[in-house]
Protein backbone atom coordinates (compact mmCIF):
# COMPACT_ATOMS: atom_id res chain seq x y z
CA UNK A 1 0.00 0.00 0.00
CA UNK A 2 1.92 3.54 -1.27
CA UNK A 3 0.93 6.67 -0.18
CA UNK A 4 0.22 8.81 -2.87
CA UNK A 5 0.01 12.82 -3.31
CA UNK A 6 -4.16 12.26 -3.33
CA UNK A 7 -3.57 11.17 0.72
CA UNK A 8 -2.15 13.95 1.71
CA UNK A 9 -4.14 16.23 -0.45
CA UNK A 10 -7.24 14.89 1.13
CA UNK A 11 -5.84 14.91 4.70
CA UNK A 12 -5.21 18.67 4.00
CA UNK A 13 -8.83 18.87 2.74
CA UNK A 14 -10.22 17.69 5.83
CA UNK A 15 -7.72 19.70 7.91
CA UNK A 16 -8.74 23.01 6.31
CA UNK A 17 -12.77 21.68 6.76
CA UNK A 18 -12.09 21.43 10.05
CA UNK A 19 -10.25 25.29 9.97
CA UNK A 20 -13.51 26.17 8.55
CA UNK A 21 -15.94 25.01 10.96
CA UNK A 22 -13.87 26.21 13.03
CA UNK A 23 -14.05 30.04 11.80
CA UNK A 24 -17.47 29.41 11.61
CA UNK A 25 -18.90 28.17 15.21
CA UNK A 26 -16.20 30.33 17.21
CA UNK A 27 -17.47 33.74 18.97
CA UNK A 28 -13.98 34.00 21.46
CA UNK A 29 -11.59 35.88 19.05
CA UNK A 30 -8.55 33.81 20.41
CA UNK A 31 -10.16 31.13 19.18
CA UNK A 32 -10.76 32.17 15.88
CA UNK A 33 -6.87 33.01 15.52
CA UNK A 34 -6.21 29.17 16.56
CA UNK A 35 -8.95 28.20 13.79
CA UNK A 36 -6.70 30.11 10.91
CA UNK A 37 -3.87 28.49 12.32
CA UNK A 38 -5.42 25.57 10.97
CA UNK A 39 -6.23 26.54 7.86
CA UNK A 40 -2.77 27.70 7.37
CA UNK A 41 -1.49 24.06 8.44
CA UNK A 42 -3.55 22.50 6.05
CA UNK A 43 -2.01 24.03 3.23
CA UNK A 44 1.37 23.62 4.48
CA UNK A 45 0.97 20.14 4.72
CA UNK A 46 -0.51 20.60 0.76
CA UNK A 47 2.43 22.11 -0.07
CA UNK A 48 5.30 19.93 1.34
CA UNK A 49 3.35 16.79 -0.33
CA UNK A 50 3.08 18.49 -3.64
CA UNK A 51 6.52 19.65 -3.54
CA UNK A 52 7.87 15.88 -2.47
CA UNK A 53 5.75 14.04 -5.47
CA UNK A 54 6.85 16.54 -7.88
CA UNK A 55 10.77 16.95 -6.90
CA UNK A 56 9.93 20.89 -7.01
CA UNK A 57 11.68 22.79 -4.10
CA UNK A 58 9.46 25.47 -4.39
CA UNK A 59 6.61 24.03 -2.43
CA UNK A 60 8.29 24.05 0.60
CA UNK A 61 9.50 27.45 0.09
CA UNK A 62 5.65 28.40 0.08
CA UNK A 63 5.12 26.70 2.97
CA UNK A 64 8.04 28.87 4.87
CA UNK A 65 6.66 32.07 3.66
CA UNK A 66 3.21 30.75 4.51
CA UNK A 67 4.71 30.14 8.21
CA UNK A 68 6.38 33.76 8.25
CA UNK A 69 2.92 35.08 7.24
CA UNK A 70 1.31 33.53 10.31
CA UNK A 71 4.14 34.40 12.78
CA UNK A 72 3.43 38.15 11.51
CA UNK A 73 -0.31 37.83 11.93
CA UNK A 74 -0.41 36.16 15.61
CA UNK A 75 2.00 39.25 16.84
CA UNK A 76 -0.29 41.83 14.83
CA UNK A 77 -3.62 40.13 15.60
CA UNK A 78 -2.88 39.87 19.67
CA UNK A 79 -1.26 43.20 19.56
CA UNK A 80 -4.88 44.50 18.42
CA UNK A 81 -6.74 42.20 20.58
CA UNK A 82 -4.87 43.54 23.37
CA UNK A 83 -5.56 47.01 22.62
CA UNK A 84 -9.44 45.95 22.64
CA UNK A 85 -9.58 44.47 25.67
CA UNK A 86 -7.67 46.96 27.29
CA UNK A 87 -10.68 49.27 26.02
CA UNK A 88 -13.80 47.15 26.61
CA UNK A 89 -12.99 44.10 28.71
CA UNK A 90 -14.09 42.04 26.09
CA UNK A 91 -13.42 39.55 23.36
CA UNK A 92 -16.64 38.32 21.48
CA UNK A 93 -16.89 38.90 18.39
CA UNK A 94 -21.01 39.83 18.59
CA UNK A 95 -20.20 43.15 20.76
CA UNK A 96 -17.55 44.19 18.14
CA UNK A 97 -20.10 46.36 16.47
CA UNK A 98 -18.79 49.66 16.69
CA UNK A 99 -19.21 50.10 13.04
CA UNK A 100 -22.96 49.10 12.94
CA UNK A 101 -22.17 46.96 10.40
CA UNK B 1 4.71 -0.22 4.56
CA UNK B 2 6.04 2.17 7.68
CA UNK B 3 5.20 5.02 5.94
CA UNK B 4 1.82 4.15 5.16
CA UNK B 5 1.23 3.27 9.02
CA UNK B 6 3.54 6.60 9.89
CA UNK B 7 0.92 8.55 7.68
CA UNK B 8 -2.09 7.11 8.86
CA UNK B 9 -1.16 6.87 12.33
CA UNK B 10 -0.91 10.42 12.35
CA UNK B 11 -3.44 11.65 10.00
CA UNK B 12 -6.06 10.24 12.62
CA UNK B 13 -3.61 12.15 15.32
CA UNK B 14 -3.57 15.53 13.87
CA UNK B 15 -7.61 15.32 12.63
CA UNK B 16 -8.35 14.46 16.35
CA UNK B 17 -6.31 16.89 18.17
CA UNK B 18 -7.61 19.59 15.49
CA UNK B 19 -10.83 18.92 16.12
CA UNK B 20 -10.56 18.95 20.03
CA UNK B 21 -9.08 22.64 19.14
CA UNK B 22 -12.51 23.64 17.44
CA UNK B 23 -14.94 21.96 19.39
CA UNK B 24 -14.02 22.03 22.80
CA UNK B 25 -15.61 24.72 25.33
CA UNK B 26 -11.74 24.95 27.61
CA UNK B 27 -9.35 27.15 25.71
CA UNK B 28 -6.49 25.34 28.10
CA UNK B 29 -7.96 22.12 26.12
CA UNK B 30 -7.85 24.12 23.05
CA UNK B 31 -4.59 25.71 23.20
CA UNK B 32 -2.87 22.38 24.29
CA UNK B 33 -4.49 20.00 21.41
CA UNK B 34 -3.68 22.62 19.11
CA UNK B 35 0.21 22.19 20.35
CA UNK B 36 -0.03 18.79 19.64
CA UNK B 37 -1.58 19.21 16.28
CA UNK B 38 1.29 21.22 15.57
CA UNK B 39 3.77 18.73 16.42
CA UNK B 40 1.93 16.03 14.73
CA UNK B 41 1.87 18.14 11.30
CA UNK B 42 5.81 18.26 11.44
CA UNK B 43 5.93 14.63 11.60
CA UNK B 44 4.38 14.58 7.85
CA UNK B 45 7.29 17.12 7.12
CA UNK B 46 9.88 14.43 8.18
CA UNK B 47 7.91 11.96 6.14
CA UNK B 48 8.20 14.04 3.09
CA UNK B 49 11.78 14.80 3.15
CA UNK B 50 11.51 18.14 3.78
CA UNK B 51 13.85 17.69 7.04
CA UNK B 52 14.15 21.80 7.46
CA UNK B 53 10.55 22.70 7.12
CA UNK B 54 9.47 19.63 9.94
CA UNK B 55 12.26 21.65 12.21
CA UNK B 56 11.31 25.40 11.49
CA UNK B 57 7.24 23.94 12.52
CA UNK B 58 8.43 23.26 15.48
CA UNK B 59 10.24 25.63 16.61
CA UNK B 60 7.96 28.39 15.21
CA UNK B 61 4.57 27.34 15.50
CA UNK B 62 4.88 25.12 19.14
CA UNK B 63 7.95 27.41 20.03
CA UNK B 64 7.07 30.75 19.14
CA UNK B 65 3.33 30.95 18.53
CA UNK B 66 2.24 28.72 21.14
CA UNK B 67 3.83 31.21 23.41
CA UNK B 68 2.63 34.08 22.13
CA UNK B 69 -0.89 32.38 22.46
CA UNK B 70 0.14 31.49 26.30
CA UNK B 71 0.86 34.80 26.77
CA UNK B 72 -2.77 36.13 25.35
CA UNK B 73 -4.38 33.57 27.32
CA UNK B 74 -2.84 34.51 30.71
CA UNK B 75 -3.76 38.39 29.74
CA UNK B 76 -7.41 37.58 28.35
CA UNK B 77 -9.95 35.88 31.37
CA UNK B 78 -9.90 32.81 29.69
CA UNK B 79 -11.32 30.50 32.47
CA UNK B 80 -14.82 31.07 32.03
CA UNK B 81 -16.14 28.46 29.43
CA UNK B 82 -16.07 29.56 25.14
CA UNK B 83 -19.75 31.03 24.38
CA UNK B 84 -20.30 29.61 21.24
CA UNK B 85 -22.05 31.35 18.54
CA UNK B 86 -25.37 30.66 16.73
CA UNK B 87 -24.15 30.59 13.17
CA UNK B 88 -26.42 32.03 10.18
CA UNK B 89 -27.54 28.78 8.42
CA UNK B 90 -26.80 30.51 5.25
CA UNK B 91 -23.40 31.56 5.84
CA UNK B 92 -23.05 27.78 6.72
CA UNK B 93 -24.78 26.74 3.43
CA UNK B 94 -22.73 28.86 1.23
CA UNK B 95 -19.40 27.90 2.95
CA UNK B 96 -20.19 24.00 2.72
CA UNK B 97 -20.82 24.37 -0.81
CA UNK B 98 -17.73 26.06 -1.62
CA UNK B 99 -16.00 23.42 0.53
CA UNK B 100 -17.21 20.64 -1.87
CA UNK B 101 -16.03 22.74 -4.61
CA UNK B 102 -12.57 22.74 -3.39
CA UNK B 103 -12.33 18.82 -2.69
CA UNK B 104 -13.57 18.97 -6.56
CA UNK B 105 -10.50 20.67 -7.66
CA UNK B 106 -8.19 18.84 -5.16
CA UNK B 107 -9.26 15.70 -6.85
CA UNK B 108 -9.37 17.21 -10.67
CA UNK B 109 -5.85 18.69 -9.53
CA UNK B 110 -3.69 15.60 -9.92
CA UNK B 111 -4.68 15.04 -13.13
CA UNK B 112 -3.58 18.80 -14.31
CA UNK B 113 -0.16 18.40 -12.77
CA UNK B 114 0.54 16.12 -15.23
CA UNK B 115 2.01 19.11 -17.25
CA UNK B 116 3.57 20.69 -14.45
CA UNK B 117 7.96 20.52 -14.72
CA UNK B 118 10.19 20.76 -11.50
CA UNK B 119 11.44 24.31 -11.91
CA UNK B 120 13.79 23.04 -9.30
CA UNK B 121 14.51 19.83 -9.09
CA UNK B 122 15.85 18.62 -5.79
CA UNK B 123 19.74 17.47 -6.24
CA UNK B 124 20.73 14.00 -5.33
CA UNK B 125 23.70 13.46 -3.10
CA UNK B 126 22.45 16.84 -0.93
CA UNK B 127 20.42 17.10 2.46
CA UNK B 128 17.44 19.19 2.25
CA UNK B 129 18.82 21.66 4.63
CA UNK B 130 21.42 22.58 2.26
CA UNK B 131 19.14 22.48 -0.92
CA UNK B 132 16.64 24.69 0.44
CA UNK B 133 19.52 27.26 1.18
CA UNK B 134 20.30 27.20 -2.41
CA UNK B 135 17.20 27.78 -3.65
CA UNK B 136 16.23 30.16 -1.07
CA UNK B 137 19.03 32.39 -1.35
CA UNK B 138 19.14 32.23 -5.30
CA UNK B 139 15.78 32.35 -6.54
CA UNK B 140 13.34 33.56 -3.51
CA UNK B 141 16.28 36.06 -2.21
CA UNK B 142 13.63 39.30 -2.60
CA UNK B 143 10.81 37.15 -1.44
CA UNK B 144 13.18 36.05 1.67
CA UNK B 145 14.14 39.99 2.12
CA UNK B 146 10.95 41.03 2.20
CA UNK B 147 9.24 38.33 4.36
CA UNK B 148 12.03 39.87 6.81
CA UNK B 149 11.13 43.42 6.66
CA UNK B 150 7.09 42.21 7.26
CA UNK B 151 8.60 40.08 10.22
CA UNK B 152 10.28 43.28 11.62
CA UNK B 153 7.22 45.53 10.75
CA UNK B 154 5.22 43.02 12.95
CA UNK B 155 7.40 43.31 15.72
CA UNK B 156 7.19 46.96 15.89
CA UNK B 157 3.71 46.81 15.40
CA UNK B 158 3.03 44.08 18.37
CA UNK B 159 5.12 46.16 20.70
CA UNK B 160 3.60 49.32 19.78
CA UNK B 161 -0.16 47.94 19.77
CA UNK B 162 0.84 46.29 23.24
CA UNK B 163 2.37 49.50 24.55
CA UNK B 164 0.54 52.19 27.08
CA UNK B 165 -1.71 54.91 26.05
CA UNK B 166 -2.99 52.32 22.85
CA UNK B 167 -6.16 52.08 24.82
CA UNK B 168 -7.84 55.33 24.08
CA UNK B 169 -9.10 55.53 21.02
CA UNK B 170 -8.26 59.40 18.95
CA UNK B 171 -11.29 58.75 16.24
CA UNK B 172 -13.80 58.13 19.13
CA UNK B 173 -12.91 61.27 21.34
CA UNK B 174 -14.19 64.52 21.22
CA UNK B 175 -11.17 67.23 19.87
CA UNK B 176 -10.77 68.99 23.50
CA UNK B 177 -10.26 65.64 24.76
CA UNK B 178 -7.25 65.21 21.88
CA UNK B 179 -5.69 68.50 22.81
CA UNK B 180 -5.59 68.20 26.82
CA UNK B 181 -4.83 64.49 26.51
CA UNK B 182 -0.67 65.00 26.75
CA UNK B 183 -1.00 66.76 29.65
CA UNK B 184 -3.44 64.86 31.62
CA UNK B 185 -2.22 62.11 30.87
CA UNK B 186 -1.37 59.47 33.96
CA UNK B 187 -0.11 56.16 33.12
CA UNK B 188 -2.68 53.73 33.87
CA UNK B 189 -2.65 49.96 35.43
CA UNK B 190 -3.10 47.90 32.11
CA UNK B 191 -6.21 45.74 31.79
CA UNK B 192 -8.96 45.08 34.15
Amino acid sequence: MEITLTHYLVLSTILFAIGLIGVMRRKNLLMLFFATEILLNATNIAFAAISYYIGDLSGQMFAFFIIAIAASEVAIGLGLLIVWYKRTGKIDLDQMNSMRG
Amino acid sequence: MFEAIAFYLFAALTIVMFTITVMTSQALYAITAMAAGMIFISAFFFILGADFLGAIQIIVYTGAVMALYAFGMMFFDTTRDVVEKRTNPQIVFVLGILAAVMVVAIFVAPIVSNNIQALYPIQEGVGNSQAVGMVLFTKYLVPFELAAVMLLVAMIGGIILAGKKMDKSLTLMAEEEITTMDDSFEPQAGGH
